[in-house]
């Protein structure tokens, strides 16, 4: 295990809390429960954390506040009624959930949507990723106490709102993903409207880098804070960016071969060597650029043809067993569909980004300070439908 | 204020004290689940902007909120904790339940580990209907909060009443129903009263019956 600078200083943090911990056991510490219900938490995951003084010497996610058991009820539902509910699994980036949902079907009734569904079920895919991130980088100053981004960041993610809403007639949950291709085509105009859009985020993603990344007192509370190594990374599951930023050079968009139209566009994977909230953050910033791009060069890309292939009125999928998995804003979420060729699938295994993400915590709040539990939950981020489902 | 509690407020002091109560509303924001995200863009983003209503978001504690919006899922796990935070707000206070999933418990009508509407745990005062509901509807909901504290009567709020409107209390003056809202003469109803101010109980935001 090889380590940076910073790595070895909260290496040494984390031991010094350790030692504390064994040795000085008679000193009184104090558990500090912060949620389930805190201004500064993403909804109602609840840390209870055993404080020394200042220090966190162990913490635990208890999460379940908001189960709202999906994989018993996709049981129960038939599978276009499906998209409905994982639409709400990680609420920011809607589009996203169903997409994998809708490609496991299709495996396992061995059909493809046309070209034009799956170019624009990329274009739909990241413009909910840019819709996630863009709220990240507004809260990422509320929690260190900066106000200004998040109305910058809720200004122009209504834009993408508009967007969505604009082609699918949702403006937070689209429910839009058909097996076999997408409800309807994109509406008259709306492709020149989306490059306009595109340069405002990118005008936004400029604006949060000069306002919050160059800020100092951000730099100090996020440089070397929370440092998680490559290897570790690994061991807990983490996904996504949060993976990238420990310097794993791990995108599913492009290690995998789906039938979407991510290899037809020239994009780059972020990665960040250091592993700390700063490079999960600035890894977030930088994937809301390279999303904006694929969407800008998708815009001249869209083939023409249906966007809806042949299936019956009522689907019946035929037995099987089908897992597909894909680079959501979060990190890896993928769906494990067992059919037995029935209207609605027999069992649905999710596997969503932020419950890995967030099993780090008990190991990276260990030995770092009250206040940069915040920070450090943040730079994870985590959304709270995706953690408990 | 022994004036309220004795329920001898002038009509006047009452106009007054109500148009006050309603401009001047704390928000305690209980950011349950994806609804949280529409509550925050109409809470906090320059485009919807709710403090034109004269409605203050992100108190610090609910000790300091007038109402309370519930946006989101109320679970079983969750339901003690959001009932113990109602539980010390101070009084008037009022809630607005937001989304499919605190009316009624939504999309999870089925789940196991829902709570079906939290108007099981708290008395709601406002629905607003939607999966989530637009910001829009959030603050279509306020304004009809803010119309209902202006037509309310504050002794019968303090008393607990179940009607509170100001119709209500002139019509038990006049001796036409009595206090438990039944009716003594038929010659006037309350839901006929011209006066658009007097809703039925509960509201819900575009109408519609809430089942």
């Amino acid at each position: 295990m090889s380590l940076t600078d910073r790595q070895q200083l909260s290496y040494i943090a984390s031991q010094a809390a350790d030692a504390r911990l064994n040795v000085e056991l008679e000193t009184e510490g104090m558990t500090l429960n912060i949620g389930p219900q805190h201004p500064a938490t993403h909804g109602t995951l609840r840390i209870i954390c055993r404080l020394d003084g200042e220090q966190v010497i162990w913490a635990e996610p208890s999460a379940g506040y908001m189960h709202r058991g999906y994989e018993k009820l996709t049981e129960v539902r038939t599978f276009p009624q499906v998209t409905t509910l994982v639409n709400r699994i990680d609420w920011l980036g809607s589009f996203a959930n169903e997409v994998p949902f809708i490609l496991a079907a299709e495996k396992l009734m061995e059909i493809e949507a046309p070209p034009r569904a799956q170019v624009i079920r990329t274009i739909l895919f990241e413009l909910s990723r840019i819709a996630n991130v863009s709220l990240f980088l507004g809260d990422l100053g509320v929690q260190m106490g900066a106000v200004t981004p998040v109305f910058l960041a809720f200004r122009d993610r209504e834009y993408v709102l508009n967007l969505i809403e604009g082609a699918t007639g949702g403006r937070f949950h689209p429910n839009f993903d058909r097996i076999g291709g997408l409800k309807d085509d994109l509406p008259k105009g709306w492709i020149d409207e989306t490059r306009q859009v595109v340069k405002k985020l990118m005008q936004f993603c400029d604006t949060i880098e000069d306002l919050l990344f160059g800020n100092e007192i951000f730099q100090s509370r996020m440089r070397g804070i929370g440092v998680i190594p490559a290897d570790i990374a690994k061991d807990y599951g983490l996904s996504g960016p949060n993976l990238r930023a420990s310097g794993v050079d791990w995108d599913l968009r492009r290690d995998q071969d789906l039938p979407l139209a991510w290899d037809k566009v020239d994009w780059k994977v972020w990665t960040h060597p250091d592993g700390d909230s700063w490079a999960r953050c600035w890894i977030r910033l930088q994937e809301t650029r390279e999303a904006c791009k694929i969407v800008e060069q998708l815009l001249d890309q869209i083939p023409a043809g249906p966007v809806m292939t042949k299936v019956p009125r009522i689907i019946k999928v035929p037995a099987g067993e089908a897992w597909v998995s894909t680079e959501n804003p979060l990190g890896e979420m993928g769906y494990y569909v067992v059919s037995k060729g029935d209207l609605g699938p027999f069992r649905v295994k999710i596997r969503s980004a932020s419950f890995n993400n967030i099993s780090i915590v008990p190991w990276v709040l260990k030995g770092v300070y009250v206040p940069d539990v915040i920070t450090i939950l943040a730079s994870l981020y985590f959304i709270l439908g995706d953690i408990d489902r | 204020m022994g004036l309220v509690d004795k329920g001898r407020l002038p009509a006047p002091l009452t106009k007054l004290f109500n148009m006050s109560r309603s401009y001047s509303l704390w928000v305690y924001q209980w950011g349950l689940a994806c609804c949280a995200i529409e509550m925050g863009a109409a809470f906090g983003s320059p485009r919807y902007d709710v403090m034109r209503l004269g409605v203050i978001p992100l108190p610090a504690s609910p000790r300091q909120a007038d109402f309370v919006c519930v946006s989101g899922t109320v679970t079983d796990k969750m339901a003690p904790a959001v009932k113990r935070l109602w539980e010390q707000m101070p009084e008037p206070k009022y809630a607005i339940s937001m989304g499919s999933c605190a009316n009624c418990g939504g999309p999870y009508w089925d789940s196991y580990s829902v709570t079906k509407g939290v108007d099981q745990i708290l008395p709601v005062d406002i629905y607003v209907p939607g999966c989530p509901p637009r910001p829009e509807a959030l603050l279509e909901g306020i304004v009809l909060l803010q119309q209902r504290i202006k037509n309310e009567d504050m002794a019968a709020k303090w008393r607990g009443d179940e009607f509170t409107t100001l119709q209500r209390t002139r019509a038990v003056e006049a001796g036409e129903v009595d206090r438990d809202g039944e009716l003594i003469a038929e010659t006037h109803s309350i839901s006929e009263d011209p006066t658009p101010d007097a809703r039925p109980e509960p509201i819900v935001v575009g109408g519609g019956p809430i089942e």
